[in-house]
């Protein structure tokens, strides 16, 4: 397997930024906060371990990506079309009445898209049956999941958690973006997480703690889940901070979901265009 | 009854009126608690969550636990009201709220907002047509659907010590005025706004203004229109209904959900019975939500006074032809 470099992945959260900002940009505002954050965890998944094929979405041996967190829908359709699945253009169409790409994951609308979520708390459970089947049919398909800290909070998660270990599910990789923070507040204000990594692990899981905007520590956590698979599922916790990206967005009190001043969108695009300078690309 | 619509928005947003009423409500009573599943943010009431840490209670994402906390405190000694986005408030939650609210006969007040089309943005996950179908098969609920800032404000200090389940569906703003302050609201007591002999015009919620906006377009073409507000889809003012079918002979409901066992369903099961007449549906005909602005989803789905006007000239034809 041939990884991608530091720089090469760096480049491509950027360009998911980029096209999170020209989607969320379009209509006026969007969730900025949870997607900005998960560009590199998206840029290592997408780069060097997701086996898709954007001629065929829905290649029966392909590997699946299931956003339990569906509000951060144009983080995920900011890779999709990076990796071709659609034209970049069509970004511009999030929330557009009458356009094909709602701000919530939608997979009747956007190809690639394998779940369509926005009701938190139900992803992992849909990633457990699409890795049970993977085991049930004997492939070795990767199913990878997204999940919030705050939508932690939901029972179903926890239902899934036992399930995943109970079925050995160790082709199941999944991640919490640990960013401490959902829409009222932190979580520790409104309803304490504790400790993830020690929750999945008594629930049986493999479950390490990294620091969710490096990518290489994303790419070698994600290596140790697929090249040693040892029955058990695994839970990657990307150590996160909501809006991760941009310092006038992680700044904001809230920045969850948010309306885009032209200013606003001037001054994220500035802050990316220095990053841009410093991995050798041209923003426009 | 006399009331104020000018098809203008609202003094007051709905939002403004649910803060101020809970803040006087938990005033007046310290076991009034309000509980909400993180979506404070979205009422705007971080404000009452830091001022009465003692009744007002955050549970983060957890719907289903927050009704089961709901009941518990019920049984305690407090009067519990809980909000989240209509359809976690009700299609997530209901079989606690059937089983543990309902048949376990606890005083709960569940506060399902942006219901229907009013979730616009965030599109079909989040768009509940189906909440007022679901609540009224609990035995003893109240479900109403809040068509103006001053009827929400009445229903949350009504319903303190409703026993059973109460289902109080809102949009957080964007609500015309229709009733003077003072207004006095009872359950299972429909407001009649306009009176004429033609047609009956039924609506309930974000409709109501619309059947107002239909009743003046139908009068320029000389056709009365008597128009309703339902006011609690359950219990329903079967007097009101009886009275208004009697004298119009035909009658055309609208609602902001599912025609499959709404307003509309809830009109045509009572009057088959009682005094058959048309009636004609305006309504979510079977389908799921989807992302857009108020404007474009009331075409989409057929929830505007032309509509409305349409279905009432269909169901004119279908009484002359009786
Ligand atoms: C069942 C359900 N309840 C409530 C909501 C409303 N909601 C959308 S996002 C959100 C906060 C999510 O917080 P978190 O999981 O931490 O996401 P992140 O911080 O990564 O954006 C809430 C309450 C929802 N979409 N689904
Ligand atoms: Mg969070």
């Amino acid at each position: 397997m041939s990884l991608s470099s530091k720089r090469e992945l760096e480049q491509m959260a950027l360009n998911i930024r980029l096209g999170i900002i020209r989607a969320i940009t379009s209509n006026h505002g969007g969730h900025i906060g949870g997607s900005f954050d998960l560009a590199e965890m998206l840029a290592v998944v997408y780069s060097d371990f997701m086996r898709v094929n954007p001629e065929k979405p829905d290649w029966d041996q392909r590997d699946f990506m299931i956003f339990s967190k569906g509000h951060a829908g144009p983080a995920l359709y900011a890779a999709l079309a990076l990796k071709g699945f659609f034209p970049e253009e069509r970004l511009e169409n999030l929330n557009n009445p009458n356009s094909l790409l709602p701000g919530h994951c939608d997979r009747n609308h956007v190809p690639g898209v394998d779940a369509t979520t926005g009701s938190l708390g139900q992803g992992l459970s849909i990633a457990c049956g699409a890795a049970l089947a993977g085991k049930l049919r004997g492939t070795d398909q990767r199913v990878f999941c997204v999940t919030g800290d705050g939508e932690s909070a939901e029972g179903q998660i926890w239902e899934a958690a036992q399930f995943a270990a109970h079925y050995s599910l160790d082709n199941l990789i999944a991640f919490l973006d640990w960013n401490k923070m959902q829409i009222d507040g932190s979580n520790d204000e409104v309803m304490r997480l504790g400790d993830p990594v020690r929750k999945y692990q008594a629930f049986g899981w493999n479950a390490c703690l990294v620091k969710g905007n490096e990518v290489m520590a994303i790419q070698r956590a994600v290596r140790r889940a697929v090249e040693e698979p040892n029955g058990k599922p695994s839970m990657i916790v990307l150590d996160t901070v909501k809006g991760e990206g941009a310092r006038c967005i992680v700044e904001m009190a809230n920045n969850h979901c948010i309306g885009f001043s032209d200013e606003l969108c001037g001054k994220v695009m500035e802050e990316l265009r220095e990053q841009g300078r410093k991995l050798g690309m041209e923003v426009e | 009854m006399k009331i104020r619509y000018t098809g203008q928005k609202a003094e007051k947003e709905v939002f403004q009126v649910f803060n101020e009423t809970m803040r006087q409500l938990i005033e007046q009573d310290a076991r009034v608690v309000y509980l909400d599943a993180d979506l404070m943010g979205s009422l705007k009431t971080q404000e009452l969550w830091k001022r009465y840490p003692g009744n007002v209670l955050n549970t983060g994402i957890q719907e289903a636990n927050m009704v089961g906390v709901a009941c518990g405190l019920y049984l305690n000694g407090f009067k519990p009201y809980v909000h989240s986005f209509s359809p976690f408030a009700s299609r997530r939650v209901f079989d606690q709220v059937f089983l543990s609210v309902g048949y376990g006969r606890k005083s709960v007040r569940v506060i399902g907002s942006d219901a229907g089309i009013m979730a616009t943005h965030n599109g079909g996950t989040h768009m509940c047509f189906e909440d007022i179908a679901m609540m009224r098969t609990v035995p003893g609920a109240c479900v109403v659907d809040i068509s103006d800032p001053v009827m929400c404000g009445a229903f949350l200090k009504m319903t303190r010590d409703r026993p059973g389940l109460t289902y109080i569906r809102m949009p957080r703003r964007d609500l015309p005025d229709i009733y003077p302050p003072e207004t006095a609201f009872a359950e299972g007591r429909g407001m009649l706004l306009r009176e004429g002999s033609d047609i009956t015009l039924v609506g309930c919620g974000i409709m109501v203004a619309t059947c107002l906006q239909a009743a003046e377009l139908l009068a320029s073409d000389g056709i009365e229109a008597r128009v309703i507000d339902i006011v609690t889809v359950k219990p329903l003012d079967e007097e009101l209904l009886l009275d208004s079918a009697g004298r119009t002979g035909a009658v055309v409901t609208a609602e902001n959900a599912s025609v499959l066992g709404g307003l509309g369903s809830a009109v045509a099961e009572y009057l088959s019975s009682v005094h058959p007449v048309p009636v004609l549906k305006v309504g979510i005909q079977d389908s799921f939500g989807r992302v857009g602005t108020e404007s474009f989803l009331r075409k989409a789905y057929g929830l505007t006074p032309e509509s409305v006007a349409l279905r009432a000239r269909e169901a004119l034809k279908l009484k002359q032809a009786l």
